[in-house]
């Protein structure tokens, strides 16, 4: 009796968990075969729903409308400056609220939490003003720079800097090593995982990022993969086979990265909130 | 007594001496370690955020900016594409945000129960549309949705469903833009919930099990005032991204038609930088801190309440 009563059951939640999962991976495959059609066929009826030989044709217009490499180094460039720069940067700054005591520290740290919680939006206008007077538009910097001190990114390596002891850091400089040597030796392996999570949360925003990178980058070479792929959008005419092998493009690499390192990924997009 | 006030004194120089080597001291150090992050905040959040406030009561023309007074907030009040925007965006947060934490929560209970396999495979699909850009998610979503030859149409037509409009008709651009951003946000959410699952001790169900509770008592007993704490979480972080909704109307409809995918910072972004009057998109801007603020503190004061 209560097998037959539990395998109907079973089954359900069995095929809607399947369907569940088809319809998250299904856009995913979609946009990869739409990336080997040629566009019209992307519209064909009945629909082709397996891979095309159109890619390289493809591949050879996005080059041509849009300069693809350049782009992708562009994206990529971007978001590894952008990552290592900004994880150092917070990881100093979480070190000092979790481990010193110094005139000022409270006031700072309320100033991260407002910055934390104002809606970016605010930033927009004047930071688009500062960019015109330093003449940064067009310019990495004026990507990097803005949300390189990242509120979020410090808060959590404040809360992680927390939870090392403060016995090893006074055993450290009793034994004659300076303060530096002692945030990159001693304090940054100890927080490692927090590091991972926290670069590859920084890595995510910058990559995938659109509305700031929309505003201060116009010329075509300075694009990034987001900023490019909502251009060919405006297009006249819209090449679809290019459109989608622009996003598969986009979304491939971190896809790869993602299935390599799931747990890291899954705490990192997070933004650590989530322990496991 | 002597001795042991000796050795203090001839220990610290000691300390000194060595430390000397770097030029910085447990005393300064920290200014050396948060000098970086102060400084880019001060010129790129907290300069931004008060220049953007005086902003909001000038009128820029060129680079001549004079004071207006309150005259861009009165605008405000009697501009139709604000109000809609306003009312698309809470449209968009009241349907979508229920709706996806359901789903997530739904999928959640589903992949934590005992009884299926290849948990992980399924954790790994559903948390996959989470890594793609919203840009990408839109693209993708706008040739799906296109109402003469997307999939999505052909699919329906397929089952004796007439074919949507979907991205050229009012309602149903609104609803393409809500399946955009559950496709993207349900499986971020699954996650969260399913870490929540698996934080409640195993205890509390077995000595629930012992008192004789169902699997059905037990979930509503014991579950869902545990996941509490995590459900809140995700509340205010979706609340608070679907207010600042942008990628996804930018790239499916550019806020139309006739507006009605126009979000706040949609707006914010045409009237800023499509008109380049920075002064109302200032004002633009202080009216959605000003409603974050009072939606998170709503949303904070009503879980307060129910705590007490």
């Amino acid at each position: 009796m209560i097998t037959s009563k539990k395998i109907p059951a079973k089954i359900v939640i069995y095929i809607l968990v399947i369907a569940g999962a088809v319809l998250s991976i299904g856009p995913f495959y979609w946009m990869i075969v739409g990336s080997t059609l040629q566009s019209g066929d992307i519209f064909h009826v009945p629909p082709k729903l397996l891979p095309g030989d159109y890619l390289a044709k493809n591949f050879q217009s996005l080059n041509e409308s849009l300069g693809i490499g350049k782009i992708f180094w562009n994206s990529l460039f971007i978001a590894l400056v952008y990552t290592v720069v900004s994880t150092l940067i917070s990881a100093m700054a979480g070190y000092a609220f979790a481990k010193y005591k110094f005139k000022g520290k409270n006031l700072f740290f309320f100033i991260i939490l407002c910055s934390l919680m104002i809606p970016y939006q605010v930033t927009l206008i004047p930071l688009f003003e500062l960019m015109v007077s330093f003449n940064w538009l067009n310019t990495y910097q004026a990507i990097i720079l803005p949300s390189l001190a990242s509120p979020f990114a410090i808060y959590l390596m404040r809360q992680n800097m927390q939870a090392v002891p403060n016995s090893i850091i006074e055993a450290s400089r009793v034994d004659g090593a300076g303060e530096i040597r002692i945030f990159f030796t001693i304090i940054l392996p100890v927080v490692r995982p927090a590091l991972a999570a926290v670069s590859i949360f920084l890595f995510m925003s910058q990559w995938n990022s659109l509305i700031w990178p929309l505003i201060t980058l116009n010329s075509k070479e300075m694009f990034t993969l987001p900023v490019a792929l909502s251009s060919l959008i405006g297009m006249a005419r819209i090449d679809y086979g290019q459109l989608m092998l622009g996003t598969t493009l986009s979304t491939i690499p971190i896809m790869i990265f993602f299935l390599l390192l799931q747990k890291h990924f899954i705490s990192g997009i997070l933004g650590g909130s989530v322990k496991e | 007594m002597m001795a042991q006030v000796e050795k203090v004194v001839n220990t610290t120089p000691n300390i000194r001496v060595k430390t000397r080597k770097s030029f910085l001291t447990p005393k300064n150090a920290p200014y050396f370690f948060i000098g970086p992050a102060f400084l880019l905040i001060l010129i790129f959040s907290v300069y931004p955020v008060i220049s953007s406030l005086i902003l909001s009561f000038q009128e820029v023309r060129g680079v001549e900016k004079s004071f207006v007074g309150l005259a861009n907030y009165s605008r405000l009040f009697h501009d139709p594409i604000f109000y809609k925007s306003l009312l698309n965006t809470f449209q968009i947060l009241i349907i979508q945000v229920p709706i996806m934490l359901f789903l997530a929560l739904l999928i959640a209970v589903g992949l934590h129960s005992s009884m299926l396999k290849g948990k992980a495979f399924f954790r790994i699909s559903y948390f996959m549309p989470a890594i793609t850009a919203l840009v990408a998610a839109s693209i993708v979503f706008m040739i799906l949705l296109d109402e003469h030859f997307g999939l999505v149409n052909y699919f329906l037509s397929s089952v004796g469903v007439e074919s949507i409009q979907w991205l050229t008709t009012p309602f149903w651009a609104k609803v393409s833009v809500i399946i955009v951003m559950t496709w993207r946000w349900t499986g971020y959410n699954m996650v969260i919930f399913l870490a929540g699952l698996q934080n409640i001790p195993s205890e509390l169900y077995e000595a629930a099990s012992i008192d004789g509770a169902g699997k059905v008592k037990q979930f509503f007993v014991i579950t869902i005032p545990q996941l509490k704490p995590v459900f809140i979480f995700t509340v205010v972080m979706s609340t608070i991204g679907t207010l600042q909704l942008f990628d996804e109307p930018f790239i499916l409809t550019h806020g139309g038609p006739n507006s009605a995918t126009m979000t706040i910072t949609l707006y914010l972004y045409e009237t800023g930088f499509k008109f380049f009057d920075f002064g109302y998109a200032s004002a633009i801007a202080y009216v959605l801190v000003l409603i974050t603020a009072v939606v998170s503190w709503v949303q904070m004061k009503l879980v307060g309440d129910l705590e007490e």
